[in-house]
This record gives structure tokens, C-alpha cells and sequence, in this order.
């Protein structure tokens, strides 16, 4: 690079660097409503990640009427080209700005950079910046719960997984299952096959009907699609579905969901923008905080068995019950937590091992 | 009333320059009526498609950005095409320019040496070399079709991508997440103009599409080549080397797609991920062909395929019109260039049976 | 023993829609056209028969909607290629983008949309019957018409004189052009029955397969199908084993993980790409093998007035 543009570059750098120690609230003009831009990694459809959060999004819109305009893009890839979406609505005096995938990460930070005014909200992701926040939900406090419902419903004992990537929030979510299953029925066990994919009907129903015909039947998945209900239902198996109550595509299939809630979030986020209030916030909320929720049962789960769950998820929410607590052994039969002893959110954000019940090894566990 | 193509003497060089601009009008009209049926202000979604997306200077500088690999692929490939070697893994090559260069800027991470670039770049440039050199062995050893091996070529170099990432270079900081290390600052390519995105890898673009010109107009091997492509027997017995002709031609087309790789991964992305390109080495071929596979067509080409992509982008934050509508108009573009592009060779006759008839009577 | 029967219908299934586009592949090749639209057909064969299944309430109507289609989707290739004398290769890729965008942009109002899938066959008496009853009987009726294709294209293309007129004019149309035959007409029928059952293969995964309509929801089947008509050197039969062969990769990788077996996914994914390279290799070696088995047309215009 050449000189002059090196010291372009800097100058810019420096002057960046400036306006990023200015506070960085988010300050419409008065009496203008907030303008709040939403970044969705697929299409909202009817289930899914990226319907929850759009219902959420309308939630917070309906809320805070006449005080913010929203505007969302969907589909919009990770990597490269996100940045330039990320930008223009930067760009174009929206103020307030949820990016909603992990992959958003890096580009987040480098709009953010050139944006200081503007404030960011990135969804499931460990980098922070003066104005960029992250925000994510205990999903696995509800995969205990489906647990539970699994382990009481199964007959053969056997639940079969349908998962995306083997990172830790995917793998916690499975240990989760595996140990809410495993309270009520000691015998139970969870395979888990990969998918490489957060969004592939074909391969997510091949890996369900794979699964099915290794004795799982109660299915769940940790993928975008409703692929794994569509192929419970046609097999007769029994399904619990995320992120959307899916039961519209297994009547008989779906016993039940865990769903995510953005709405009260985004709500209180936003309403902390309109009031020049924005701070920068680690956010890692659970079920005492609304944002996850267990869809209307199926029929055929007998009261006893709501019930259960029902304590269950007061005791979560209370504190009384923690998911992940001692004495704790991975598959291999290595100790992973000492009795008495609850897990960190450092250890749960890096777990990379299986707990007792679930088959087989991870894919990247060295 | 009966239509007749009867080639003509010599090509049309007159529809040599129109039939892109037809493709492109045409390209245009369908859009208007697209938008139309959509019950969209139709112009002002032409105007959102093709000229909003480039109205700042970091919009233009986007524009360059997106275009430069894809002008890169397009040089190299329309050299091979030209000759008759068919190189359809262009995005292969380039999985592979990117997965050596970023190799090297993993290898030599913790180096603030001024040379890492330069031995990423040489290196991205050798991958997408090393690759497009199966085909080119598979052809001139085992007369296998080049189009099919670098076709599932690119499967094969996707899916060794997704082994790296999410193996043995995922980044150990990541989250398990399936992504390598961030690059340094040594191992990015450097801005070119402040304010937008746009690096340095539009000057190797750029000089692709001058060296180009170079090759194929003024130096023999090019004008060897050329020859091969047109007339293979007489190109034979004048001794012109086929296989040297078809390994030129991969070679150039994997090297050039090889460095439009490593210009991604040092460049927008600054790491190694799952998916580097979203397709650039097949809107290659397009371009390649809309530049009628002369490199300053490619130039002019590889910008309209740009602004189809940042058209797209844009009709869908503006008029919440569908992402699809990019591939639409990308393969239409092709359609109707390949169909204008007939009338070069060949002149559209009508002639009227039942007048002669009478006339015979 | 249930679940070898289990796993047998897995692989059916997932052949399946490989079957169908790669023998439709195979017929437009072998009468020297090459079409690398599959993915584009396919996608607007799967769109528009959701499509009309969902409206209709009919699947079946679907599945003929898709074959449609697909075969009208070839005719703007065929158009492109045959009759302006276009590129082949350009012009397929041209129909594989315009496909997939195409296939998307009506799909849009349909993503969500649940209907009534083709259900499996049950035949009273015969499918009960333990393990070979599902084995045999318990398909869906679109895997027995892949088979039922199978039959009909390895008659017609060796076994009849309309097939073999066609073989004719891939191996040289320049003679069977001398001959009298109407070259052009013949590739054009040969290129819309491969669209058909393009089509077809698209609307058994939208309507059987995963009864849903999805963006891309072929996932790149179309290419792998065009790898398959050459790993099986031009021959229906070796199409069917090679597509239940290949569409079983996946599944064999699945059964492999949950039962607890650790090879990346990727490796697998890999092989019917390689083993396709290898095979082309090896048929292509010589002239003499290479005439036995390749359309030696394949892929060139024909210019019937040079």
C-alpha cells in the first residue's frame, strides 16, 4: 500500500478511534421514531429461527407504536456480503441494529467500527465492541424440559437428534435433552446425527428417518427446517420441535416445542434507545426471563407428565434447578463436574464432550 | 412463412458488438415486466436494480469489489474457451487458490513479514493451478471430457474446504465454530480507497484483463492457441502442440481462479470459511461469454454481473423483491446473449412457399 | 432383518429422484446433446408440482404438472442450442441459473405451504408380510414408476427401432442426417423427455420425498445426476445401481454416525465424485473404449448445412 493511502487509512483509523470514545447512544431526532433494522440469515416463513425473531420484532413494534419503524432483510449470507447490508442500514439512520446469526459477527464488529453512533445487538456471538451488545438465550434450560417430556413418551427408550454443527451452544442443547431425559427414565439414550447444515430439509429428514430406523422415537433437531417433524409424523414416531411450535406439520407426531421469545427483549432494548439509554449489555437470558417457552402439549402427553415439567420449569426459573450440576460424567466416564458443583458459563460456552446417555463421540473432540 | 438460419460468409462483426447490448436490453425488458407483475412501480425498480446499487462511493467501490474476482476467473477461463478447452471448475480452483493462500496466512500467523501477501497470492495462484491440472492430465493422458472432471472437481474442493474449517485449521479461539483464525493485518490485501472496501486485488483484476489482452492479441502462444481453438486439424498440422494448447489453457483459467480465491480470503472475508464464493467461478463462465471472450468485453461484463448482484441485494431491502430475482436475471443475461450471439454466424432468412407457388403457376 | 428392510426403503428413496433425472439425461445425451440445466429442471419440475398439488389437493396431478414443466423448461434450451446452434455448455449452465432463480421466485408464496404427500404403497395382504413386504411392497408408487422407466428406456433404446435411430444420431448425426432422419427433431424430443423426467425427479422430492416446497431443495441432485449418466458409461442399468449407489452415500454416512462411528461427513460426501472421475478416466482412455461407450457427438452443434 502506498504511502498516501496509508495515511488515509490511519487518519480514518485514528478519527474512528475518536468518535468511538464518544458515548454511543443511539439519539434520534426528536419526536422521529427510532428507526430499528433486523438482519435475518434465512427467510422468515412460517417456524423457525428467523420466524421467532420476527415475531418478536413485531411484538416490540406493536409495543412501542408510533415510537420506532422497524425494517427487516432476510436471507442475507454470512460472510462477505453481510457487511454491505449491515452497512446500509447503518447507512441509512437506522439506530438501532439486531444482526441475528452468528456468522454476522465479524461483520457486525467492522460496521461498528465506522458507525460508532449506532448501536448493535449481535445474536449468539462472543465479540463485543463501545456499541455493538450480544445477546443469546439458555435454550438448553428448555431441551431439559423436552427431556423430560421425551424420556416419559419414548417406548424404546431411544431419542434420535438432528443436529447442525457441532459447536457448544448445539451441544449443550443435546446434553441438556440427554439429562432431562435420563431424570425420569434412567435407561434412555440419544443418538445424534450431524447434518453440516443449519438448513437442509433433505438431509435433515434422511438423518431423521436414519435415526428412526435405529429405534429412536421421540425426535428432535437443532436444524432450521421442519423436515425432522414432516418425517416423524409420516413414520409414526413421536417429534418435539424448536424454535416454533411445529405442530401444524405433525398433528400427531408433535408432543410439544421449545420456542424462543425475542419479544420482550427487543422491547426493552428498543425502549432504552427511544430514551437515549442504550448501554452495552452481555446478555444470556433463560426461562425466568421469558425467552423460552414450551409449546401447547399434545393431546396424548398425560397430565401427570405436564405436570412434571411444569415444576420443572418454576424450579429453572427460580434457581432451584440447574441443568448442568455435579456429580456429572461424560460418556467416556470421565468426571466433568464434582458433586454439589453447578457449571460455569465459561465451561457451558466451551463444552465440546457428551454427558452420560447420549452415543457416540463428537465430531470434534480431539 | 418459414424461417432459415443460413450462415454467412464471414462472421457478422457488427453483431459481434450488438449482441451483448441486445442481451443486456433484453435483460432489462424483462426485468420491467417482471417488476410489473409484481405490482412494483416498474421503473422505479429498474432504477433500484441497476442504478441505485452504485450511487455512493462506497457503493461503486462494492461494485469493483464484487467484480474483481469474478474479472479475474472470466480472463483466465475465455483464454482456455477460446482454444477449446472447456474449464467449468473455475469455482473449484478457486476453493483451492483460496485454501492455499489461506494455508499459508495460517501457517505464518504469528509473522509480521511483508512477504506473507506476496507468498499468499503465489501460493492461491499455484492451488488453483495445481487443481485445474487434473483435468488437464485427465485430458491429455486419458482423452477424459475437461468439462465433467472440473465440474465434480468443485464438489471435491468444497468439500475439502469444509474439512479444513471445521478440523484440522478451525480456529481453537472459535467456538468450535466451523471457521479458521482471523488473518492479520500482514496477511490481508490492502485498501485501495479509503471509505469503502475496495482493495488492491481490482489491480490484479485489472492487469489479468491487460496481460490478457497481451496474451491472446500480440504474443504467439496466444495466437497458437487461438488458432487451435478455430480450426483444430489445420492447428495440427501446422504443429501446433494440442496438448500443450490444453494445459496452457487450464492452467491459465485454475490460476487465475486461484488468485480470484485468495483475493476473497485476504480480502472482504479475512479467513477461511465454510462457503468463500457464492458462486463467482459459474457467473465467471457467463461473463466470460457475454465479454464474447475478448478481455475488455470481460471488463465491461464482469461489472454488469456485479450490479446484478448488488441489484439483487438491493431490490430486496427496497422493494422486498425476492433474492432470486439475481439468478433469474443471471441466467436470462446468458440466454439471450447466446441467442443473439447466433445471428453472428448465421443470417435470419424468411421465405414464403406459397408465393413462390403461385408465382410458379 | 427389519432394519435391512428399513434401510433398503431409505435407499430407494433417496435413488430415486437420481434415477429419474439421470435416465432423462441419459436419453438427451445419448442423441449427442449434452443438457446441464438437470438442477434448473429439476427445481422447476419440484415448484410447480407443490404448486399444483397444494391448489389442486392432488398430488398425483402434481407429479404431472412437474414432468409438464420440466419438459417446457428444456424446450428454451433445446430453442437456445439446437435450433440457434448456441454453446451447449453455456447454454445448459444458462438454464441451471435461470431454473433455480426461476423455481424460486414462484415458490416464493408456496414456503411455507403443507399438503397431502404421495403416501406409500399399500398393497392388503402382500405389504404385511414380514420383512419382504415392506422390501417389496411398501414403496412409494414413484420409486416402482422409476423402475417401470428403467424398463421402458432399456427397451427403448436397444430393443427398438426408433431407439436405435436415436443412438444414430448421437454417435454421427452428419450420417443420419445424410440418411434422412430429422436430426433436429430427434434431439429436440430427446432433450424434453429428459426435462419430463427432470420434472418428475423434482416433484417426487417435493411431494414425496420432503413434502414441502424449499429454495434449492434439489441441493444440488441435478449435477450429481450428471455425474452418474457418466459413471454409468452411458448404460440404464448402471444408472439405477450407480443412482441408489450414489443417493445412498448420505444414508450410509447417517447409519454410520448414529450408531456411534466417527468418519467426517465429508470424506463420503466426496466419493461418487471421485469415483465418477475415475471412472471417465478409465472409459475415456482409448478410442476404442471410449466409442464403445460415450455418444461421440456428445456436447458438439450440429450444423446440418457444413
Amino acid at each position: 500500500m502506498n504511502r498516501t493511502t496509508r495515511r488515509i487509512t490511519l487518519a480514518l483509523f485514528a478519527a474512528s478511534a475518536v468518535a468511538l470514545a464518544a458515548p454511543a447512544s443511539a439519539q434520534p431526532k426528536a419526536g422521529e421514531p427510532l428507526k430499528i433494522g433486523f438482519v435475518y440469515v434465512s427467510p422468515v416463513g412460517d417456524a423457525g429461527w428467523t420466524f421467532q425473531h420476527d415475531t418478536g420484532r413485531k411484538e416490540m413494534e406493536k409495543a412501542l407504536a408510533g415510537k420506532v419503524t422497524t425494517k427487516f432483510i432476510e436471507s442475507v449470507p454470512e460472510g462477505a456480503d453481510a457487511e454491505r447490508v449491515i452497512r446500509e442500514l447503518a447507512a441509512t439512520g437506522h439506530n438501532l441494529i439486531f444482526t441475528t446469526s452468528f456468522g454476522y459477527m465479524n461483520p457486525t464488529i467492522k460496521v461498528a467500527g465506522t458507525f460508532p453512533k449506532v448501536s448493535f445487538e449481535h445474536a449468539t456471538g462472543y465479540k463485543t465492541a463501545k456499541n455493538v451488545g450480544i445477546y443469546n438465550a439458555r435454550f438448553y434450560e428448555g431441551r431439559y424440559l423436552a427431556g423430560i417430556v421425551a424420556g416419559k413418551m419414548s417406548k424404546t427408550n431411544v431419542a434420535g437428534y438432528v443436529a447442525a454443527f457441532p459447536i457448544p451452544e448445539v451441544v449443550m442443547g443435546i446434553n441438556a435433552f440427554a439429562r432431562g431425559m435420563r431424570s425420569v427414565n434412567p435407561k434412555a439414550e440419544v443418538k445424534v446425527i450431524w447434518v453440516n447444515s443449519w438448513f437442509d430439509p433433505g438431509k435433515e429428514s434422511e438423518a431423521a428417518n436414519t435415526l428412526i430406523s435405529q429405534q429412536a422415537d421421540v425426535l428432535t433437531h437443532h436444524t432450521d427446517s421442519t423436515a425432522a417433524v414432516q418425517a416423524a409424523e409420516a413414520k409414526k414416531v413421536y417429534a418435539i420441535g424448536y424454535h416454533s411450535d411445529m405442530s401444524k406439520y405433525g398433528p400427531n407426531a408433535h408432543l410439544t416445542a421449545v420456542t424462543h421469545h425475542w419479544g420482550n427483549y427487543y422491547t426493552k432494548v428498543a425502549q432504552s434507545a427511544v430514551d437515549g439509554k442504550w448501554a452495552q449489555t452481555n446478555v444470556w437470558g433463560g426461562i425466568k426471563d421469558g425467552m423460552i417457552k414450551m409449546a401447547p402439549y399434545n393431546k396424548v402427553v398425560p397430565a401427570d407428565v405436564q405436570a412434571l415439567v411444569k415444576t420443572a420449569e418454576t424450579d429453572i426459573a427460580s434457581g432451584k434447578l440447574n441443568v448442568f450440576t455435579g456429580p456429572m460424567k461424560d460418556n467416556t466416564g470421565k468426571e466433568r463436574l464434582a458433586a454439589g458443583k453447578a457449571i460455569t458459563d465459561g465451561d457451558l460456552s466451551k463444552m465440546d464432550y457428551y454427558v452420560e446417555g447420549v452415543v457416540g463421540k463428537l465430531p470434534t473432540s480431539k | 412463412m418459414r424461417f432459415h438460419l443460413e450462415p454467412r460468409p464471414e462472421p457478422s462483426r457488427l453483431a459481434g458488438w450488438l449482441s451483448p447490448l441486445v442481451a443486456t436490453i433484453a435483460v432489462l425488458g424483462i426485468g420491467f415486466v417482471l417488476f410489473s407483475a409484481m405490482g412494483k412501480n416498474p421503473w422505479h425498480a429498474l432504477y433500484v436494480f441497476f442504478i441505485e446499487p452504485v450511487d455512493t462511493l462506497y457503493d461503486v467501490g462494492e461494485l469493483l469489489l464484487k467484480a474483481s474476482p469474478i474479472m479475474l476467473c472470466a480472463v483466465g477461463l475465455a483464454i482456455g474457451y477460446r482454444a477449446n478447452v472447456w474449464n467449468i471448475g473455475a469455482e473449484g480452483q478457486l476453493i483451492m487458490g483460496a485454501i492455499f493462500g489461506g494455508g499459508v496466512a495460517l501457517a505464518f500467523h504469528d509473522s509480521a513479514s511483508p512477504l506473507v501477501l506476496p507468498l499468499m497470492l503465489v501460493a492461491g495462484l499455484l492451488g488453483g493451478m495445481a487443481w485445474a491440472a487434473i483435468p488437464a492430465f485427465l485430458r491429455t493422458r486419458f482423452n477424459a471430457n475437461e468439462i465433467l472432471v472440473s465440474l465434480m472437481l468443485v464438489y471435491v474442493a468444497s468439500f475439502i474446504l469444509s474439512l479444513l474449517v471445521h478440523d484440522a485449521w478451525r480456529d481453537p479461539e472459535g467456538f468450535n465454530f466451523p471457521q479458521s483464525k482471523m488473518f492479520t493485518d500482514v496477511a490481508l490485501l490492502p485498501n485501495m480507497v479509503a471509505e469503502t472496501r475496495l482493495n488492491v486485488g481490482f489491480l490484479l483484476a485489472l492487469a489479468a484483463v491487460a496481460l490478457g489482452w497481451v496474451f491472446m492479441r500480440k504474443s504467439l502462444v496466444g495466437y497458437q492457441m487461438r488458432v487451435a481453438g478455430l480450426a483444430p486439424a489445420a492447428a495440427n498440422y501446422a504443429g501446433i502442440s494440442a496438448r500443450r494448447t490444453v494445459w496452457l489453457g487450464m492452467l491459465i483459467g485454475g490460476g487465475c481462479a486461484g488468485l480470484a480465491g485468495v483475493g476473497e480470503v485476504a480480502g472482504p472475508i479475512g479467513q477461511l470459511l465454510p462457503v468463500v464464493s457464492p458462486g463467482y467461478g459459474f457467473a465467471a463462465i457467463i461473463v466470460a461469454f457475454v465479454g464474447r471472450l475478448h478481455p475488455v468485453g470481460i471488463f465491461f461484463a464482469s461489472l454488469l454481473m456485479s450490479l446484478l448482484y448488488l441489484g439483487g441485494e438491493a431490490a430486496q431491502m427496497q422493494l422486498a423483491l425476492p433474492s432470486s430475482v439475481t439468478g433469474l436475471f443471471q441466467g436470462t443475461l446468458l440466454f439471450f446473449l447466446l441467442a443473439a450471439d447466433v445471428f453472428i454466424n448465421f443470417r435470419l432468412r424468411v421465405t414464403y412457399p406459397a408465393v413462390i407457388a403461385a408465382k410458379a403457376v | 432383518m427389519d432394519h435391512v428392510a428399513q434401510l433398503l426403503i431409505l435407499t430407494l428413496a433417496a435413488g430415486t429422484p437420481l434415477v429419474f433425472a439421470a435416465l432423462g439425461e441419459l436419453v438427451t445425451e445419448k442423441s449427442g446433446v449434452l443438457n446441464l440445466g438437470v438442477e434448473g429442471m429439476m427445481l422447476v419440475g419440484a415448484v410447480v408440482a407443490f404448486i399444483v398439488a397444494a391448489t389442486t389437493k392432488s398430488p398425483w396431478l402434481g407429479v404431472l404438472a412437474g414432468m409438464i414443466a420440466g419438459a417446457a423448461l428444456s424446450l428454451v434450451f433445446a430453442f437456445v442450442a439446437l435450433t440457434l446452434q448456441a454453446n451447449q455448455v453455456a447454454s445448459g449452465l444458462a438454464l441451471s441459473l435461470f431454473g433455480i432463480g426461476l423455481s424460486a421466485f414462484i415458490g416464493l408464496e408456496y414456503v411455507s405451504v403443507v399438503i397431502e404427500p404421495i403416501k406409500p404403497l399399500v398393497v392388503p395382504g402382500l405389504t404385511d408380510l414380514p420383512v419382504i413386504g415392506a422390501m417389496l411392497f411398501g414403496h412409494s408408487p414413484l420409486v416402482y414408476l422409476s423402475l417401470v422407466l428403467f424398463g421402458l428406456i432399456q427397451w427403448f433404446l436397444f430393443h427398438s427401432r426408433a431407439g436405435l435411430i436415436l443412438r444414430a444420431v448421437g454417435e454421427s448425426p452428419q450420417s443420419a442426417h445424410a440418411i434422412g432422419y430429422p436430426v433436429l427433431r430427434i434431439r429436440y424430443l430427446a432433450v424434453m423427455f429428459g426435462g419430463a423426467c427432470a420434472g418428475v425427479g423434482g416433484a417426487y422430492l417435493s411431494l414425496v420425498y420432503n413434502p414441502s416446497w424449499t429454495e434449492g431443495m434439489t441441493a444440488g441432485r441435478g449435477w450429481i445426476a450428471l455425474a452418474l449418466v457418466v459413471f454409468a458409461t452411458w448404460k440404464p442399468w448402471r444408472v439405477l445401481a450407480g443412482a441408489y449407489l450414489f443417493g445412498g452415500v448420505t444414508l450410509a454416512q447417517f447409519q454410520a454416525q448414529g450408531m456411534g462411528v466417527d468418519i467426517p461427513s465429508q470424506y463420503l460426501s466426496m466419493l461418487p465424485y471421485i469415483a465418477t472421475i475415475l471412472v471417465l478416466a478409465f472409459i475415456s482412455r482409448d478410442a476404442t473404449t471410449i466409442k464403445l461407450n460415450a455418444p461421440a457427438s456428445l456436447g458438439k452443434s450440429f450444423h446440418p448445412y457444413r
